[in-house]
């Protein structure tokens, strides 16, 4: 147990608890003072929830001082997307249109958080609705990687990403559309999982892609990435794409080893143009690793995979312009006076919306229109069949993939806002998981020259969490990484 | 794939967003240049592939017909920008009902 | 109009189902209440709300596509209409587009004794939007100042009956109408009641000269509250086609209004404004798969429908086709049924509820299909009069007194002193002072003029009050003025 709190990861917090070592209300408090300390550099959170965060945990310490039940993860502190609605909590999507937003209630995954007694500390920033592959495009400022303060953390995730990479908090909760957790968790060297689309309940996560979105845990170890998976993932009636089976448990696979799996290398991915030689090089030696611990690796196709892209810049703003249109001024949120309706609504939307959101409203309305629909959403969802086969192809002779979870380690922040097509290209080895509905999950590998985290993807089949964590977790001993992100606190030292 | 000043004038019309004349120049150019990325989708035949819609295969999802809570009024009206009577006022409406 | 042309007409009918909850959530369909207080974050569209389609409202949906003589899709998919408008809670409707779940169908509907087959284009799912009122002005939305939104309604589940353009009148368009009224209620899916607005229907009407294949210029015609003013609204809008073409002008493509009052259509909408609903499957919802087993059983739970009540009434009954189409119309075959279940003569039981019970109906603006006359009590009253214990004049307002909550027949006739004079001695009393008091008529009839009869008659029965049964006294002046 270290004496810094916000250095242990939850598996540690949860050990020490049990053992009365330490208290659920001195684990919150040492990272809410760590926020106060710290968050002004980072710019992780959006609020921060004391009152609420301790008297949960007080009341997790009594329960657990009473030997009454308590959950699977009683006491650690969470951290949590400002995507996803809390009852009577601002729930911004980093917009200024929810600027103001108090949802009636509150999301699945917050319940089932509650319900594991994890303590949430706070809402955290994000692209506005989820939208950009930096976390520049929140209406309430920056978020900064906890590795360098001039670089972005990724997105749209990034204020759950630098959280916990920057020990704000040991998890967080993610939405991955295409590639929202996974990039973020790349960029800020900790472990980002998309889950099986339909594992977990999307209801309360304000929608983005609806047919992509899917929400997942980020924590700095598989392990608790797994456990943060068990807590959110199951069944939800007022879901109705929630798949009504149990969810395939993540932790018993995850002294299981590599040996005798097949793994996969999208060699396409690896070797592709655009990825960075840092990049390429870690995981080129993480392939080798998995070699060496004795699985099969094999090179594998994805032969539609360069049209995944693509397909999904017509998919997701085409769900996208069809979610944001309840955003008219006249049940919730922002309003800006017109002397008519539709003069209201079109200049509320002109004012809520950033410019990211709006051109894909824009793109995901003209796609939709007519005259343009077979020739774009028709034609991008035929490409989406196209790459599920890919996958069942590859999942025929593999158990899981690899490759790259990003084609470059996090860049500067400002370098790509005026660009959106170099933005996007950001998530270019992530995307095919969405539209195929596979789970997927990065986790960190090495640094490049500059030590900037760089992430491998792993990728399993429909309901193949058990074997991708299973990989995960056996490169993730094996590697035995210690990633400092000294960034935050030599900030913060300067500055006191 | 290259679209007018006016097409984006129609787009926003349909989306219902204000744009300032040079809001639809810049995105004319931008939207030109995403389109012009997306349209790779075409390069792939596809005429006989089955478009997906749902990434998992899920089918036949429905609820018993058991209410649930409603929300009370004012927890309904809690978040509108503005209120008469118990229901959420708007501007005059020019447009019809459809 | 010129008799050188013909119409076509199509009719979009919405019924809004009566399940207990929404089509998507489980909030309350119940009429009434305060605004704003039957909803929650799915049908105010809160952000991150997810809609769960209800099994009740899809089975209703395949029942009526099974009375429909439809193909029940083994797969079919929710789709989403966007438009922005302000009932509306997400900016789209969640509807079915390309694949619905019925489809293919079709409707006989009689006309004067001649029947003819409507078809049934599909029978799909939608929800129902919120309710605006429109504050100042007239109250319409032209001209109001501000509106206000309660959604209650929004959400309630909807079926939408689309006919092929079959129909050829506005006597044909209100059969059919009232046909799959029939149907609607017959299924107990819906209360059906056009004038409270649980039934809806437009009317694509087009005129075209008689023997052309093609089709004219449709226009959409709105807002009929009742099966009369849908038949008045396709005259009228037959009509004014036809003298436009008629006088060499084209028919413009567009949407108007019914003014009920005024008698004439007017324009709502032009077409130019063309909407885009840019529909796409809602990828909330996975596709509806009824298990064959499931359709099958509700195929053989399928209630006698009005085709073949009618039948019924007609053939084992011994009805006539008008008492038939009556009674099935107004949904008052429970009642008969009822009524001779409990040993009423079914003629007679048919002709109470045609003529007396609608006709109170009418007056008294109730629904005949709720009206408050149980089967058994209409069958004491037929039996009071066939006993003679009441005249026919008698028992109307006996009838009265049953549907205004007095009591049973019998109970009502005494509380109102209606019975029959049947004492003989009092009879014969009122007869020979009826003759004494008309000797001329008297002599008439005593002389073979029997219509002379009458005036005596009447003379007694406007002594008694009305109470003399009619039928007794001309036995008992015929025995005295013959013997």
């Amino acid at each position: 147990m270290p004496d810094d709190l916000t250095r242990a990861d939850a598996a540690t917090l949860l050990a020490a608890m049990e053992a009365g070592e330490t208290t659920a209300v001195a684990v919150a408090e040492a990272h809410l003072a760590r926020i106060r300390a710290t968050d002004g550099a980072l710019g992780a959170f959006l609020r921060t929830l004391d009152d609420t965060a301790l008297a949960h945990a007080a009341d997790v310490d009594r329960r657990r001082a009473a030997g009454e039940a308590v959950g699977a993860l009683a006491g650690v502190p969470v951290a949590l997307k400002d995507i996803l609605c809390t009852r009577g909590v601002a729930t911004t999507c980093g917009s200024r249109m929810l600027e103001d937003y108090h949802p009636p209630y509150d999301a699945t995954v917050v319940e089932r958080l509650a319900a594991a007694d994890a303590v949430v500390l706070g809402k955290t920033n994000m692209d506005e609705f989820a939208m950009g592959s930096s976390t520049e495009n929140s209406a309430f400022g920056v978020t900064r990687n906890p590795f360098d303060l001039d670089r972005v953390p990724g997105g749209s995730s990034g204020g759950s990403a630098a959280a916990v990479g920057g020990r704000h908090a040991p998890l967080g909760i993610g939405t991955d559309t295409g590639g929202s957790i996974r990039q973020p968790a790349a960029f800020c060297g900790i472990v980002g999982v998309k889950p099986t689309y339909g594992l977990v309940s999307r209801f309360g996560l304000v929608a983005f892609g609806s047919s992509l979105d899917q929400v997942g845990p980020m924590a700095r170890s598989v392990a608790d990435a797994a456990a943060l998976y068990e807590a959110i993932a199951g069944h939800d009636p007022r879901d109705a794409t929630s798949i009504p089976e149990d969810p395939p448990p993540a932790r018993p696979a995850l002294d299981r080893g590599v040996e005798g799996l097949r793994i996969g290398v999208v060699s396409s991915f690896l070797d592709g143009e655009g990825v960075e030689p840092g990049v390429r090089a870690r995981c080129a030696e993480a392939v080798e690793r998995l070699a060496a611990l004795g699985a099969d690796v094999v090179e594998v196709a994805l032969p539609h995979a360069d049209k995944a892209l693509p397909a999904y810049y017509l998919i997701a703003p085409s769900e996208a312009s069809s979610n944001l249109s309840r955003f008219d001024g006249v049940r919730y949120g922002l309003r800006v006076d017109g002397p008519t309706t539709e003069e209201m609504m079109a200049a509320t939307r002109a004012e809520g919306f950033g410019p990211e959101v709006k051109r894909r409203i824009m793109i995901g309305t003209y796609a939709l229109s007519a005259g343009y629909f077979d020739a774009y959403y028709l034609q991008a969802q035929k490409v989406r069949t196209l790459v599920q086969e890919d996958f069942a192809a590859a999942y025929a002779s593999c158990d899981a993939l690899v490759s790259p979870a990003t084609p470059s380690t996090a860049f500067g922040i400002g370098e790509k806002v005026d660009d959106p097509l170099a933005m996007y290209l950001n998530d270019v080895f992530a995307v095919p998981s969405n539209l195929a509905g596979t789970p997927a999950m990065s986790l960190p590998v090495g640094g490049d020259e500059a030590g900037l985290p760089v992430g491998l993807q792993v990728m399993a089949p429909h309901l193949g969490e058990p074997v991708m964590f299973q990989v995960a977790a056996a490169l993730e001993a094996s590697l035995g990484l210690d990633l400092a992100p000294d960034a935050l606190d030599d900030a913060a030292e300067e500055r006191a | 794939m290259s679209l007018s000043d006016e097409q984006v004038r129609h787009v926003a019309r349909l989306a219902r967003i204000a744009l300032t004349d040079e809001e639809v120049a810049g995105l004319a150019s931008q939207l030109s240049d995403i389109l012009a990325y997306a349209e790779q989708v075409g390069e792939v035949a596809a005429g006989d592939v089955v478009p997906t819609s749902h990434p998992y295969p899920l089918a036949g999802v429905a609820r018993a017909d058991a209410p649930g809570p409603s929300l009370g009024q004012d927890e309904a009206l809690a978040n509108a920008p503005a209120v008469e009577d118990g229901r959420f006022r708007v501007p005059r409406i020019v447009g019809e009902e459809a | 109009m010129s008799s050188a042309y013909e119409a076509v007409i199509g009719l979009e009918v919405h019924v809004e189902l009566g399940t207990r909850t929404k089509m998507f959530c489980g909030c309350p369909t119940d009429f009434g209440g305060e605004p704003n207080t039957k909803t929650c974050a799915v049908c105010t569209g809160q952000p991150g709300s997810l809609p769960v389609p209800n099994a009740a409202a899809i089975e209703a949906a395949i029942s009526l596509g099974l009375a429909l003589a439809c193909e029940v899709a083994p797969r079919s998919q929710f789709h989403r209409k966007n438009y922005f408008y302000p009932d509306m809670p997400k900016n789209y409707q969640i509807s079915q587009y390309d694949v619905p779940i019925c489809a293919d169908g079709h409707l006989d509907v009689a006309v004067d004794g001649t029947s003819r087959r409507i078809g049934i284009t599909r029978v799909h799912m939608e929800e129902d939007t919120g309710k605006s009122l429109h504050v100042g002005g007239t109250g319409r939305i032209a001209g109001a100042d501000h509106s206000l939104i309660d959604y209650n309604r929004a959400g309630i589940p909807l079926l939408e009956i689309v006919s092929e353009p079959d129909v050829r009148g506005p006597e044909e368009a209100r059969a059919y109408l009232a046909e799959l009224r029939g149907i609607v209620r017959a299924l107990g899916i819906s209360d059906a009641k056009l004038e409270e607005g649980s039934m809806r229907c437009d009317a694509n009407v087009s005129v075209r000269r008689r023997g052309d294949e093609a089709f004219g210029t449709r226009v959409e015609v709105k807002n009929m509250n009742s099966l009369r003013s849908l038949q008045r609204a396709v005259a009228h809008e037959i009509e004014r086609q036809g003298a436009l073409l008629d006088a060499g002008e084209a028919v413009t493509q567009e949407t108007r209004h019914w003014d009920e009052d005024a008698g004439r259509t007017s324009t709502l909408r032009a077409k130019e404004e063309v909407f885009d609903y840019r529909y796409f499957p809602d990828p909330d919802l996975v596709p509806v798969t009824p298990e064959r087993a499931d359709v099958e059983r509700l195929a053989a739970a399928l209630p006698e429908l009005p085709a073949q009540m009618r039948a019924r009434l007609t053939g084992g009954l011994g009805l006539s086709d008008e008492a038939a189409v009556t009674l099935v119309d107004a949904g008052l075959v429970v009642v008969l049924d009822e009524a001779v279940a409990a040993g009423a003569e079914p003629a007679a039981a048919a002709k109470w509820l045609a003529n007396e019970v609608l006709s109170w109906c009418r007056e008294a603006d109730v629904d005949p299909a709720g009206v408050p006359l149980a089967g058994d009590a209409l069958a004491e009253l037929v039996d009071l009069v066939a006993r003679g214990t009441l005249s026919t004049k008698l028992a109307r307002e006996v009838l009265v007194g049953v549907l205004e909550g007095e009591g049973r027949p019998g109970e009502v006739a005494k509380a109102r002193g209606l019975e029959q004079v049947s004492d003989e001695g009092e009879l014969v009393t009122l007869v020979d002072e009826a003759i004494a008091a008309d000797p001329a008529a008297a002599e008439k009839v005593r002389g073979g003029n029997d219509k002379a009869i009458g005036a005596l008659v009447g003379a007694v029965m406007k002594a008694s009050r009305g109470q003399a049964n009619p039928q007794r006294v001309n036995e008992l002046l015929r025995e005295r003025l013959t013997s």
